[in-house]
């Protein structure tokens, strides 16, 4: 008997990953479908010496995770819906203090309080743009439960890397099915640490001054070094400042460290696009049905492969241009009215060969939704 | 033919979507009662934003908003605000909110609206956790419950918030708790409300959770009697956050054990854990008689 293979939800195989890659607080707040999420947080975390809270709301969530990672602990926060709408505010917060955290939200429909107990995957332009100001996030996604527990690792190891908060985007599939995971053996996942400064206990420790290859040593607040942290424009001691220069290279470095750096960020997963001339663009739950699609045309002699994204911004154009480039026809399949369809077509040439197949009624999109997108895209009519 | 002072046209129909024995849905019923048709409800995330069920079998006969979770306590003034404008003073705006979104999430808009002290009556009923959502402890959940968010031996070991304190500490005109196993108590709480217009009236109304606090579905109204008789959940009024009246003395008290010990969320407490809670109710108690006795003659009839 293997104590690693497990029968569990998603929310679950999360919860497992975040703790292999070192968590150590998560604050959260109930909402559905995010829930179970907090609920083993709740029994794991004090088993291990770490810490659970549960907050009062979402804003509070998160600004106690900027508040722990600070300090010196990995740590996250889960949520969906409007609970990622309050969130926005520490989450640009965060951006801009450049502090490491992981916010989950586990899409469900809206907008408002939408569909509580549906799926949805409508949430990826708010993920985007949620925040006001100029910006650049991390988002990641998964659509089975073994990727779940490698894209958490990711995203604790992409907050690590850049000082930045990583929105890691389930949906309620995702989130409430029940499959097989298998717990990786320690170090079979590469886990990033904390990057301490080496700067001794005195010296002047500059908290935003990058390093040569662009990474930022972090000083646990209130331990060594005495430093300032604040929302407002800042310069490298984090002391504010609104002198023209420091404000833009500010803006400059937040966005730049992401968009540079997308070749490094990006993950993705391709089935059968070597000879493909139907190319189907998918992430999370959707990408399940769009596979089953491209399984079951191609035992038919169709030319179809599969796209699966599993980092959704930065968007990587690049990957999405070659992987296209011979395709007549690129479905993208979302739940949604289209938020990545629009990005595909700002990435490829002829975006006039991108469609969408979509659902946005709260049913699960089904392979045979696609294959009729399908059929009429071949003129053969449903 | 009923023989009762009590309103008997009813503005819920049955039908709803609660859980047997659901301590709320009782709540909604009497409130209603008392409340009358000229009645808009505003209910934020909370189990009665299930309760009231789908059209066309929706058991609330009053006009609903269902709001954000954080936000009856704004959405409620909104109401209010147009209400006056349009020269109607007769309807009753009415919040009607669970503990979560009073305690908790909705806390800062209810505070601000209460100190506005604006027009309309906010009623909390309270389950004492997130119910809805499956059994997450939330402020008002009482110390020494075990829910799927404080399991194990890391059952919530902190008191439950003191809302009806925190609301009389604004000065509202009308504080109060009542009870479901108190319908006339209840009642009439709910009249003396809607007759108060003109500032902000807060109900805080005790209501039992079957499926949250696992016990049998037959013993909701019991367990809420135990409540009062052992004096974990006092009844009382507060007028102009200074005035106490309380209006059920529970002379003698049972001990508390007997209230807790029904109830599954309780069944980890040791002897000494019955004792903590024992004297964290007499001190509440004690506390609650001497704010009384501060009151004037008239306010303790």
């Amino acid at each position: 008997m293997n104590d690693n293979i497990k029968f569990v939800q998603g929310n679950e195989a999360c919860v497992e990953a975040a703790l292999y890659a070192g968590l150590e607080f998560y604050a959260g707040y109930p909402i559905t479908p995010s829930t179970e999420i907090a609920e083993h947080m709740a029994v794991r975390l004090p088993k291990l010496g770490r810490r659970f809270i549960q907050m009062e709301d979402e804003i509070s969530s998160i600004c106690a995770i900027v508040g722990a990672s600070l300090t010196g602990h990995k740590a996250m926060t889960a949520t969906s819906g409007p609970g990622f709408s309050l969130m926005q505010e520490g989450l640009g917060y965060a951006i801009m203090a450049e502090i490491p955290c992981v916010i989950v939200n586990v899409m469900r429909g809206g907008p408002s309080t939408g569909l509580p107990t549906s799926p949805s995957q409508s949430d990826v332009y708010q993920a985007r743009w949620g925040v006001h100001g100029d910006h650049a996030i991390i988002a990641l996604t998964a659509s089975n439960h073994q990727d779940v527990f490698e894209m958490t690792v990711h995203a604790f190891n992409m907050a690590e890397t850049y000082r930045t908060p990583v929105i890691l985007l389930l949906d309620e599939v995702i989130g409430h099915m029940r499959e097989r995971l298998e717990i990786p053996g320690p170090e079979a996942i590469p886990v990033v640490d904390r990057l301490r400064t080496s700067v001794r206990a005195g010296i002047d420790y500059h908290p935003y001054l990058p390093r040569e290859d662009g990474r930022l040593p972090m000083s646990d607040f209130g331990s060594e070094h005495r430093y300032n942290v604040t929302g407002l424009a800042h310069d490298m001691w984090g002391f504010p400042s609104s002198n023209p220069g420091v404000v833009h290279g500010l803006l400059r470095h937040l966005t730049d460290k992401i968009k540079n750096n997308v070749g490094n960020i990006t993950r993705h997963k391709e089935y059968y696009l070597e000879d493909a001339r139907t190319v189907l663009i998918s992430y999370g739950s959707s990408a399940r049905s769009a596979l089953h699609v491209v399984e079951h045309q191609r035992a038919r002699g169709e030319r179809l492969g599969l796209l699966e994204l599993q980092s959704l911004w930065p968007f990587p154009y690049g990957l999405v241009e070659e992987k296209c480039a011979y395709a007549r026809n690129i479905i993208v399949v979302e739940m949604n009215m289209g938020q990545i369809t629009r990005a595909v077509k700002r990435a490829v040439k002829d975006p006039e060969r991108v469609v969408l197949a979509n659902r946005i009624d709260g049913v699960f999109i089904t392979p045979t939704d696609i294959k009729n997108i399908l059929r009429l895209i071949q003129g053969k009519g449903v | 033919m009923i023989h009762s002072p009590l309103p008997q046209t009813d503005y819920m129909a049955s039908g709803h979507v609660g859980c047997p024995g659901c301590g709320a849905t009782v709540a909604m019923k009497f409130a209603l009662r008392a409340l009358g048709e000229k009645t808009m409800l505003v209910i934020p995330a909370c189990c009665w934003a299930i309760i009231a069920g789908s059209h066309p079998q929706t058991s609330l006969k009053v006009p609903v908003l269902h709001t954000a979770f954080a936000t009856a306590g704004a959405a409620a003034s909104g109401l209010r605000a147009a209400l006056d404008m349009r020269g109607d003073t007769e309807t009753t705006v009415v919040a009607w909110a669970g503990d979560g979104g009073t305690f908790d999430i909705g806390f800062q808009a209810l505070s601000g609206a209460v100190e506005r002290n604006e027009d309309f009556i906010y009623v909390c009923y309270d389950n004492e956790a997130y119910m809805n959502t499956g059994v997450q402890r939330s402020s008002s959940t009482p110390f020494g419950t075990r829910t799927t968010t404080t399991p194990g031996t890391n059952w919530k070991h902190t008191r439950k918030k003191n809302i009806v304190e925190a609301f009389a500490a604004h000065r509202i005109p009308y504080a109060a708790t009542a009870s479901i196993a108190y319908p006339e108590d209840m009642i009439r709480k709910f009249q003396r409300a809607r007759e108060l217009k003109g500032g902000s009236r807060f109900l805080h109304v005790y209501a039992t959770c079957p499926t949250g606090w696992r016990v049998p579905s037959d013993q909701c109204i019991k367990i809420a009697r135990l409540a009062v008789k052992t004096r974990a959940f006092p009844l009382y009024e507060v007028t102009d956050g200074v005035r106490y009246t309380l209006n059920h003395d529970a002379e003698p008290p049972l001990p508390v054990r007997d209230y807790l010990s029904v109830q599954g969320r309780f069944k980890h407490l040791t002897d000494d854990d019955y004792g903590e809670i024992q004297a964290m109710v007499d001190e509440d108690w004690e506390l609650l008689k001497r704010k009384v006795a501060l009151a004037p003659e008239e306010a303790r009839a």
